[in-house]
């Protein structure tokens, strides 16, 4: 299947309707100093679908995760989110317009338990002031109650109802990862990015959280955009791919398309360099 | 003479065994009922859903399930069961449920799945739960046999399951799911979620709910209540038809037994495909109209079980082991005034506490004492395991340590035994209050007489005994006779003066070793299970010179003393192979064998040699029933190799096994084993021949 940039939405092959641009990265470029991490990128995100971002190391995929939440801004280059055109931005003012994200190292807080720290995905929604949340009363309390409960709907998605008291730092890696996804999801994002989110596990996990991705955009309607080393997960879950070495976008398709793309086979595979 | 007749011997008599004597459970006979198969259902009350519909009016506004979801315990009040199980019934009739079709069930223990039971049984369907752990082929067989045309599973996981081997199954005509999460890109032509059946049949119910009286008012005492198949410790699974008449004798009478009222509850965590999960879940439920509650996931169950606090509460051996041996390992780590404090009260409690229970005279200063340590230690502790509120516990499917059974009974807990089957209902046997014992099954329960064969096997016969095992006249034939006295294929007899029934064995599993002693595995193995470091032991010596065994360690228990004597290990196998717990296990099994030297019917049963297996048995390899019952013929042919190493002498083993992933996939894992030698103690005199 050809797939263009217009805005017709279509159904993939497994029944799932992909809808309209949803994020458009039009020629982004990143410099540290004279470091060029993103050269001249663009290419877009589409309602409802899973997008992969795949290259060797440091090809500049989680420096493009950054830019896309807000925390690096380019030097060069225009975001455009839902039609339009998005002025620089700090990440928490990015997260309200419903971009979550989870990183390539866990980053929850060790000392809280489980639901505490999903609890904190909500801040977003979170319309009571610190006062009324410190005392608890009026507004706050039934506040509460309504992230709670939105909150404990994850818990059972992902199904980490036996470990909701339990202090993250005690869970092993495989589960805080899980932990990081319910945290991300509690803010009910139109758009998820996910930093590497099978780094470090094994092959059951892995397909655990390949299944949570696909349960999550499938149920949810939630956008994806993710960076993964493991390749047979990527061609197995994701829609489409980009493909970035150097900083430079080397090919954008379906797997399939990218797999037979003579350049993302050398870039992998190493070429003579002269 | 054989040693059954040795040992065989019924209550009240000379001594001399007639086959027709009997021992019936008449004390605990009640309402005016005969001791007879036949016995006459009570107010007209032949059916479950006869028995939801009085309770939707007797207990209404009373809980009568519930269940832990998004972190708070949902309830349902007996109305609202009957409001929702009618809903169902009526979707599957206008999904075209007809009268006698099999209905699969197939799920974790979930309120919405025992309903689809009673639900089925309304629309005149016969109800088979299937175990949810099982891989797809084990699954293909039952539903092939039953001819199920109708599928109620759980979630995703186990429709996949269905699907992957629904080639095999033409008789399939609808599947129904409960979550829905991940099913919506699935072929639906077919296929339908709980939630739309319930508001299909709710939307019809003009048009529906005379069809639906029709099919409910076409039932009696002797129509098919659920059709449940054995774990198959030899052989295929066989489906035992239990009839109406069955399953609300056996609840009704069990209930009267332990007074069990609609103040009561349970937690249902044990396979809904076990006929012990039937009777508690749905036969006494129903009956007595006390509450049952679903766990919210397996892994909780625990936190789930202090929470609910259940007043009426069933676990086999293994579960009570393993939580034990969590006590003494968290006990270990706390400080030493709370040891000290612990030792000192447990140690009371293990001179008077059982005393207590069982109503004996203890003195005064000793009852104080004891309330003191209700106050500091027992009482938190039964609050910590959830068995604060316990009235009445059961115990039930292996031989319980009597040092277990001891602990939970000397913290005031009513932990009791009962002996039972598929076959008979779950009762065969019960302990009635003031008679508990670690060593018998107890007396004979209301309604069951009991007889001992010439070959030593326990035969009963009651109100609960099965109807015939599907499509298999046969094994009906062998195990069920005219008179319909059931064959249950375990060893036992009487003992003297108390009249309380003692299991030795599998009647199968019972020889004669190369000398003519008398070899019953079971018995061994237990007395070594009850060492906490010991999980499972497989011991070989039919027709042999001497005998030997297979270990497997607890690697809980096993681990936690690695850790305090600085063993370190990457993995069970590693752990397993380490020359210090051969060791202790060596320990332990020359204890076996100098307490086995005292005993002169069994003193050829002292184990020779050992290894510890590099596995854990595991039903996923067919080694072990998903009731975890060891399939000794099966352990015996796989490890063929091992055996032969255990006797020709030898002092190490190479050997490589098949193993199955939980998904499915299979590896394999090589191992050499080492051999050890037990010290084994001289013979006692044999009983005079």
């Amino acid at each position: 299947m050809s797939l263009d940039t217009t805005t017709d939405s279509y159904v993939t092959p497994d029944g799932r309707t992909i809808g309209g641009v949803m994020m458009e990265m039009k020629n982004i470029t990143l410099r540290f100093g004279g470091v060029v991490a993103i050269k001249d990128i663009s290419f877009d995100i589409r309602e409802g679908e899973i997008r992969a971002i795949i290259g060797p190391n440091g090809a500049g995929k989680s420096s493009m995760l950054n830019v896309i939440n807000g925390f690096y801004h380019p030097q060069e280059g225009e975001i455009w989110f839902h039609g339009k055109k998005r002025g620089p931005m700090k990440p928490h003012e990015v997260a309200r317009q419903g971009i979550a994200r989870t990183f390539q190292n866990i980053a929850l807080f060790n000392g809280m338990t489980t639901l505490d720290n999903i609890m904190t995905g909500r801040l977003t929604h979170m319309k009571s002031g610190i006062l009324a949340q410190a005392i608890w009363k009026g507004k706050a309390e039934k506040e509460e109650s309504e992230h709670r409960e939105a909150v404990e709907k994850i818990i059972d998605f992902l199904e980490i109802q036996a470990i909701r008291k339990t202090p993250v730092g005690r869970l092993p890696y495989g589960l805080q990862k899980r932990v990081e996804l319910a945290r991300a999801l509690a803010a009910e994002p139109k758009l998820l990015l996910l930093d590497e989110p099978m780094a470090g596990m094994n092959v059951e996990e892995k397909e655990d959280m390949s299944r949570f991705i696909l349960d999550v955009n499938d149920e949810f309607g939630t956008t994806i955009a993710l960076i993964e080393h493991d390749m047979g997960v990527v061609m197995d879950i994701s829609d489409r791919v980009v493909v970035m070495d150097y900083g430079k976008k080397i090919g954008d398709g379906s797997p399939d398309d990218v797999r037979k793309n003579q350049e993302v086979i050398d870039a992998y595979l190493g070429v003579a360099h002269d | 003479m054989t040693f059954t007749q040795g040992i065989v011997k019924t209550i009240g008599d000379s001594g001399a065994w007639r086959p027709d004597r009997t021992l019936a459970g008449e004390g605990w006979r009640t309402g005016g009922h005969t001791l007879t198969t036949n016995v006459e259902p009570q107010n007209g009350l032949d059916t479950i859903p006869k028995l939801l519909a009085r309770n939707a009016v007797e207990f209404g506004d009373k809980p009568a399930s519930r269940e832990k979801e998004f972190g708070i315990w949902q309830s349902w009040t007996w109305a609202e069961v009957a409001g929702e199980t009618r809903a169902l019934a009526m979707g599957l009739l206008a999904l075209g449920l007809q009268k006698g079709d099999y209905v699969a069930i197939i799920g974790a223990n979930r309120p919405a799945l025992y309903w689809s039971m009673v639900a089925a049984q309304m629309c005149g369907a016969i109800p088979v739960p299937l175990y949810q752990d099982s891989v797809a082929e084990e699954m293909a067989y039952v539903l092939e046999h039953c001819g199920a045309r109708f599928v109620i599973a759980e979630d995703q996981e186990q429709i996949d399951k269905v699907l992957e081997v629904q080639d095999q199954l033409p008789n399939i005509a609808q599947m129904v799911y409960l979550d829905k999460r991940g099913m919506r890109k699935y072929d639906h032509t077919a296929m339908n979620s709980y939630a739309d059946v319930q508001a299909e049949g709710r939307a019809g119910h003009s048009r529906l709910e005379p069809l639906l009286d029709e099919r409910m008012q076409g039932q009696d005492y002797d129509t098919t209540c659920v059709m449940l198949y054995t774990s198959g410790t030899t052989g295929r699974p066989k489906g035992v038809v239990l009839s109406n008449r069955n399953i609300i004798e056996a609840s009704r009478s069990s209930a009267e037994f332990d007074n069990l009222n609609a103040g009561d509850s349970v937690l249902a965590y044990l396979p809904m495909a076990w006929v012990g999960d039937f009777i508690f879940s749905i036969g006494q439920c129903y009956w007595t109209g006390f509450c049952v509650a679903c766990p919210e996931s397996a892994a909780t169950m625990q936190s789930d079980l202090k929470e609910i606090g259940p007043s009426y509460f069933f676990a086999p051996p293994r579960f009570f082991e393993g939580l034990l041996t969590n006590v003494m390992i968290r006990m270990e780590d706390a400080s030493p005034t709370k040891l000290r404090l612990f030792r000192y009260f447990m140690d009371h409690a293990k001179s008077v506490g059982g005393k207590i229970l069982d109503g004996k005279p203890v003195s005064g200063l000793d009852r104080l004492k004891y309330r003191l340590g209700e106050f500091f230690v027992y009482g938190p502790l039964k609050n910590q395991l959830g068995m604060s509120n316990v009235r009445v516990g059961y115990t039930a499917g292996e031989a319980i340590g009597p040092e277990i059974f001891d602990f939970y009974r000397s913290l005031g807990i009513n932990l009791k035994q009962l002996y039972g089957q598929t076959e008979a209902s779950v009762f065969i046997t019960v302990q009635p209050d003031g008679e508990v014992r670690a060593d018998t099954v107890g007396v004979p329960a209301p309604g069951v007489e009991i007889r001992i064969g010439d070959n030593g096997e326990v035969y009963y016969r009651s109100p609960g005994t099965f109807v015939e095992y599907y499509k298999n006249a046969d094994s009906t034939r062998d195990t069920k006779d005219p008179e319909g006295w059931v064959a249950t294929g375990d060893a036992g007899y009487f003992e003297d003066g108390t009249g309380h029934l003692k299991i030795i064995d599998r009647a199968k599993d019972v020889g004669k070793m190369a000398d003519g002693s008398l070899f019953a595995p079971k018995y061994v193995e237990n007395k070594l299970k009850f060492y906490p470091n010991v999980l499972e032991v497989v011991l070989f010596g039919a027709n042999s010179e001497r005998c030997v065994a297979f270990v497997n360690i607890d690697l809980t228990a096993v681990g936690n003393w690695a850790e305090r004597n600085n063993v370190g290990y990457a993995s069970y196998q590693e752990l397993a192979g380490h020359p210090l717990v051969l060791d202790m296990i060596q320990g332990h099994i020359e204890e076996v064998n100098a307490s086995l030297a005292d005993d002169a019917m069994l003193n050829g049963c002292q184990i020779h040699r050992f290894l510890i297996l590099h596995k854990e048995l595991d039903p996923d390899d067919g080694e072990m029933t998903r009731t975890r019952k060891v399939r000794r013929k099966i352990v015996a042919e796989k490890f063929d190799d091992l055996i032969g190493a255990l006797n020709d002498g030898s002092e190490r083993v190479s050997t490589e096994t098949e193993v199955t992933y939980e998904d499915g996939r299979k590896g394999a894992i090589r191992a050499t084993l080492e051999i050890r030698d037990a010290k084994v103690f001289p013979r006692k005199a044999m009983a005079a021949e």
